[in-house]
């Protein structure tokens, strides 16, 4: 049987969502039995490949240049999993929203800024509006939830998916 | 005052009256006191004056005509002429043709004209003719006579069973049949009981209940006495809204009046029947037309619906057995005791009974107030009493029931307009606003308004109308901005099943009408604006570079 | 006997007459004044619910107890609706549970909910029923509001990113308290909970400190102060360190 193509992004959010990834301990040895890691923060690859079986995306869309991965990906792989709080509702990052984005670059980097003051312009990707969930700009076929999600849960909703089963409401999963 | 000297009141009024030759009446309702009829008024009187024929021509402010489109509006008597867009300075011709053919120059109105003889007015049978600051033109005109008719020869009982029998309905929204209202209030045992008059009147662009009671306010208190006694109350109110300055004063005034005469207050009429009258002034919140809100808010707390039931028949105001009628169900209730239950049933259709007040809006020629015969179709009211549609424009639907209501299209124009009939097309008879649209209306856009109108609204005290009005909101405007996909519309219903059967109060649940009845009719609209980015009527900006979310 | 007790006002035909019914096909029985909840929860049979706290007047307002009437079709509140002799009542089914994750849907759209920080987090009603009865995210967009925290007391604190308008704050101030301190104000979407006439929580002249809002509450909105998580209490963690490694050497 050949492995699995397997991906893993992050977008708006920390790292929490791959910490708990590989918190799965003597898992992630079970996992890699079945699957390969094509495009990961965890692996090399820099381009995002074409047909892949399931990628994980942690994180909402909160600039540009998320809102292009994310549309990037999607085409690319057979299953998109959004992972985490960030991904399936913006969370944290989206503590920001009710503010607008020039009040918001303004306040960080002018008023509080130590040292050259000023919004940055080129290389970093301009902000959007808001920080949005995954699901409201492409399909999402499975959600997992929780701050960071259970490193369990993880491993049992991959491992379902590699099955060809999308486990839906059937687990039970917490915000936060 | 007993019952005899009410006779009299009114034999010595209308005696008085027949003395004068002429009557002038011009409407001093808000519609027409906006374009200055109060000068009208003055200058007409100043004329007969100075011409030293006030023994014999009476000058008279009344209350709204209908035809409000025409304002200010002046009827002569016995003349039978109405002039429209009066104006201070044709006074005198206005005296000079007074007996005979109506002034050339003056815009003079056809008695038989389709606006007044399709009418048939019973709620507003006095409105437009007396003066209703008068209390003795009103008794001169019927007033409190079907009173004084319960109080010597019906009992409470029998008072219900003519309104049962009657067949009316509550014109304030849902047609519950007011004389089954009653009777639970009259069953239901206690120590007191209340009689509310419901004069929230929050639709956008109603009128109805405002003209009434700025046109005929005794007839309501008549009413709301006549109730009392059925139900066995012995205090009420009328929940008015404040913006009403108007019809509040008049009727504070004709509560004065009516108390000075013995016919509101103790022992009324010389019998043992005491009923006090008091106003309560509403600030405004449409939801306190609703009327477990409107109970909260007479009591003085925050004016939010309460689950039902218990119903207010029941209990109600600080838990007593209420009695809550709308302003225009009151105003029937003495011609029905005057001419018998039987008369009023042989009026409409099986299952509605009467008449309605329309306040006829919108699009339409004609624009005013209007009573109707229940069964007169759509196309009657728009078209023979409104006159058309103004510009050669083509008519689109026609909106009833203000925002708990639906748009009905032209298909429908010949159904017949009761109770039914209306919620089988998926709209309401609500209180009766009636806004007519033409081509030039973008249907999204108009549910739009009034899902805008909910928002804001609603109360805040359920989840779904709270919080599911501004979902719906947003979708409806990304669908005029050109925004939204397929999917957006697919939620837009799915929130609107959930709203409408999970709020908690009317406003919550009817909501979603003007949505679903807009889609029902013009899906091909939401879908134009959906896939093809554009606005049939032309009326949405849609955005021209899309970056749509999915 | 106790009298018995209903959350809804108004009169009852018969008190105290038993009335038999089928909840979820179950045969079962109560008073005539008592309500399907209360029925239903003395024959555990739960019933999901936010705004209902056994004790408090019932409101209904958050619908997620809504149950069907067999005979109807029709979706009532459990927590406000009387039982009635032969009622058939079913608490759970596909259409009933799409409505209420919808609802928590709405609700979770409609102020900043973010448990990863909050007080709450693990002990919250409103957390705990999405975990139930599986919504597993929000498909209408977050109004994302501006809204108020208000820390003024010198206790306790409101953050009005998580009230979801039960008002058990309100309800158990003014009936078992007996303070009317809080109260709601504004309409729609932009009704808040309010302490006296909106003044600062902390300059509320009839406050009586006595908690019990907080202990109501079923999301983070009301707090004890010195319990969320930029409030916590670090221990001088480096200079521990740097010290061990002193001694180390
Ligand atoms: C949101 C809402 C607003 C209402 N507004 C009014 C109103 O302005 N006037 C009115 O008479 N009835 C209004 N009603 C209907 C009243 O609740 C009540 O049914 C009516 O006053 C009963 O009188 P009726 O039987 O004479 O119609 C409203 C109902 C709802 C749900
Ligand atoms: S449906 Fe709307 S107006 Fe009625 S109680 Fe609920 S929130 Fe208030
Ligand atoms: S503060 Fe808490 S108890 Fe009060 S209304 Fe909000 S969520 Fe309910
Ligand atoms: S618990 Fe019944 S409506 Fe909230």
């Amino acid at each position: 049987m050949s492995k699995a193509r397997v991906a893993t992004a992050w977008l708006e959010a920390c790292s929490g969502c791959h910490m708990s990834f590989l918190d799965m301990d003597e898992g992630l040895l079970e996992l890699a039995e079945l699957i390969e890691l094509v495009y990961s923060p965890l692996v090399d690859a820099k381009e995002f490949p074409e047909q892949v079986d399931v990628t994980l995306l942690s994180g909402g869309v909160g600039n540009e240049e998320q809102l292009e991965l994310v549309r990037h990906i999607r085409p690319r792989t057979k299953l998109l999993v959004s992972l985490g709080d960030c991904a399936v509702t913006g969370n944290v990052p989206a503590m920001r929203n009710h503010i607008p984005v020039e009040q918001l670059l303004e306040r960080t980097f002018v008023q509080e800024a130590d040292l050259n003051p000023g919004a940055p312009e080129a290389v970093v990707s301009p902000l959007r509006p808001k920080v949005q969930p995954l699901h409201n700009f492409v399909e999402v076929d499975e959600y997992i939830v929780g701050c960071p999600p259970d490193a369990e849960l993880i491993k049992f909703i991959v491992s379902e998916l590699l099955q060809g089963r999308i486990p839906g409401r059937g687990v039970r999963s917490r915000f936060g | 005052m007993i019952p005899e000297e009410l006779k009299d009141v009114a034999a010595q009024w209308q005696e008085q009256a027949g003395q004068y030759a002429h009557q002038v009446y011009v409407c001093t309702a808000a519609g027409c006191l906006s374009s200055n009829s109060d000068q009208v008024l003055e200058s007409l009187q100043k004329e007969v004056k100075d011409r030293d024929l006030h023994e014999q021509c009476l000058v008279k402010g009344v209350g709204c005509m209908g035809l409000c489109a025409g304002g200010p509006l002046v009827a002569v008597q016995p003349d039978g002429v109405l002039y429209a867009h009066v104006t201070p300075e044709q006074a005198p011709a206005i005296v000079d043709a007074l007996g005979d053919e109506p002034a050339a120059d003056l815009e003079a109105i056809e008695a038989d004209a389709p606006f007044y003889e399709r009418q048939e007015p019973i709620a507003l049978e006095n409105c437009g003719r007396v003066d209703p600051e008068s209390i003795e033109e009103c008794i001169g005109a019927d007033g409190y006579a079907a009173l004084a008719r319960c109080l010597t020869a019906l009992s409470p009982t029998e008072v219900v069973n003519v309104i049962s029998k009657s067949g009316l309905r509550g014109r304030g929204g849902a047609g519950y049949p007011t004389g089954l209202k009653w009777s639970t209030v009259e069953k239901a045992r206690a120590e007191r009981k209340f009689v509310v008059c419901n004069a929230d009147e929050g639709d956008p662009g109603a009128f109805m209940d405002r003209s009434i009671l700025e046109g005929d306010p005794h007839r309501i208190l008549e009413g709301m006495a006549i109730a009392a006694y059925a139900v066995g109350a012995d205090q009420g109110y009328v929940y008015i809204r404040a913006e009403y300055p108007l019809a509040i004063e008049r009727l504070r005034k004709a509560i004065r009046q009516a108390k000075r005469m013995d016919l509101l207050g103790g022992d009324i009429m010389g019998s043992n029947f005491s009923f006090d009258i008091q106003l309560r002034l509403g600030a405004g919140a449409f939801v306190c037309g609703e009327e477990t809100a409107l109970m909260a808010s007479i009591e003085g707390k925050r004016g939010t619906p309460r689950p039902r039931p218990p119903y207010p028949a029941n209990y109600g105001l600080w838990g007593y057995p209420t009695l809550i009628n709308n302003v225009e169900t009151f105003a029937n209730i003495g011609p029905i005791l005057r001419e018998g239950a039987d008369w009023f049933a042989g009026i409409g259709t099986e299952k509605s009974k009467g008449t309605k007040v329309f306040a006829l809006a919108g699009s339409v020629l004609n624009t005013g107030l209007i009573e109707v015969p229940m069964g007169t179709t759509l196309r009657e009211i728009i078209f023979d009493i409104g006159g058309g549609i103004p510009d050669g424009r083509a008519f689109k639907a026609v909106q009833t029931g203000g925002p708990s209501g639906g748009c009905i299209p032209e298909q429908y124009l010949d159904v017949a307009v009761d109770y039914e009939s209306l919620r089988e097309l998926g709209s309401i008879m609500g209180s009766g606003g009636m806004i007519v649209m033409d081509e030039t209306a973008c249907m999204v856009d108009v549910a739009k308004f009034f899902m805008e109108f909910c928002r804001t609204e609603s109360c805040g005290h359920c989840l779904p109308c709270r919080a599911g009005t501004p979902q719906m909101l947003g979708l409806l405007d990304r669908i005029t901005r050109g925004e939204a996909v397929m999917r957006d519309l697919e939620m837009l219903e799915e929130l609107c099943d959930l709203v409408r059967n999970t709020a908690l109060c009317g406003l919550g649940q009817t909501a979603p009408n003007p949505v679903l009845s807009t889609l029902r009719y013009f899906r091909d609209e939401y879908l134009a604006h959906i896939e093809d980015r554009t606005c049939p009527a032309g009326k949405c900006k849609m955005r021209s570079t899309t970056e749509v979310n999915r | 006997m106790s009298t018995p007790s209903s959350p809804i006002r108004g009169p009852v035909e018969a008190p105290r007459q038993i009335r038999t019914l089928k909840i979820d096909g179950f045969d079962v029985s109560g008073r005539a004044e008592q309500t399907i909840l209360q029925v239903a929860l003395e024959h555990e049979i739960d019933i999901p619910r936010l705004c209902h706290v056994e004790g408090l007047s019932a409101i209904g307002a958050c619908r997620l107890c809504l149950v069907e009437i067999r005979a109807t079709g029709r979706l009532v509140p459990a927590c406000v609706t009387r039982i009635e002799e032969g009622m058939e009542v079913i608490t759970d089914s596909k259409r009933i549970q799409k409505y209420r994750r919808s609802l928590l849907e709405l609700l979770f759209a409609e102020r900043n909910h973010i448990c990863a920080v909050c007080v709450a987090n693990g002990n919250c009603e409103l957390q705990i029923l999405a975990e139930e009865l599986g919504m597993d995210h929000v498909r209408v967009p977050y109004l994302n509001p501006d809204v108020p925290v208000d820390a003024s007391h010198k206790q306790l604190a409101v953050d009005h990113n998580r009230c979801i308008l039960c008002t058990r704050c309100v309800r158990v101030c003014d009936e078992v308290e007996g303070a009317h301190t809080w109260d709601v104000e504004g309409r729609g979407v932009d009704a808040r909970i309010i302490t006296d006439m909106r003044q600062p929580w902390g300059d509320s002249g009839t406050c009586t400190n006595c908690g019990k809002c907080v202990e109501l509450c079923p999301t983070g909105a009301l707090f004890e102060k010195g319990t969320c998580v930029a409030e916590l209490e670090r221990r001088e963690f480096l200079p521990y360190l740097t010290a061990m490694r002193r001694t180390e050497q």
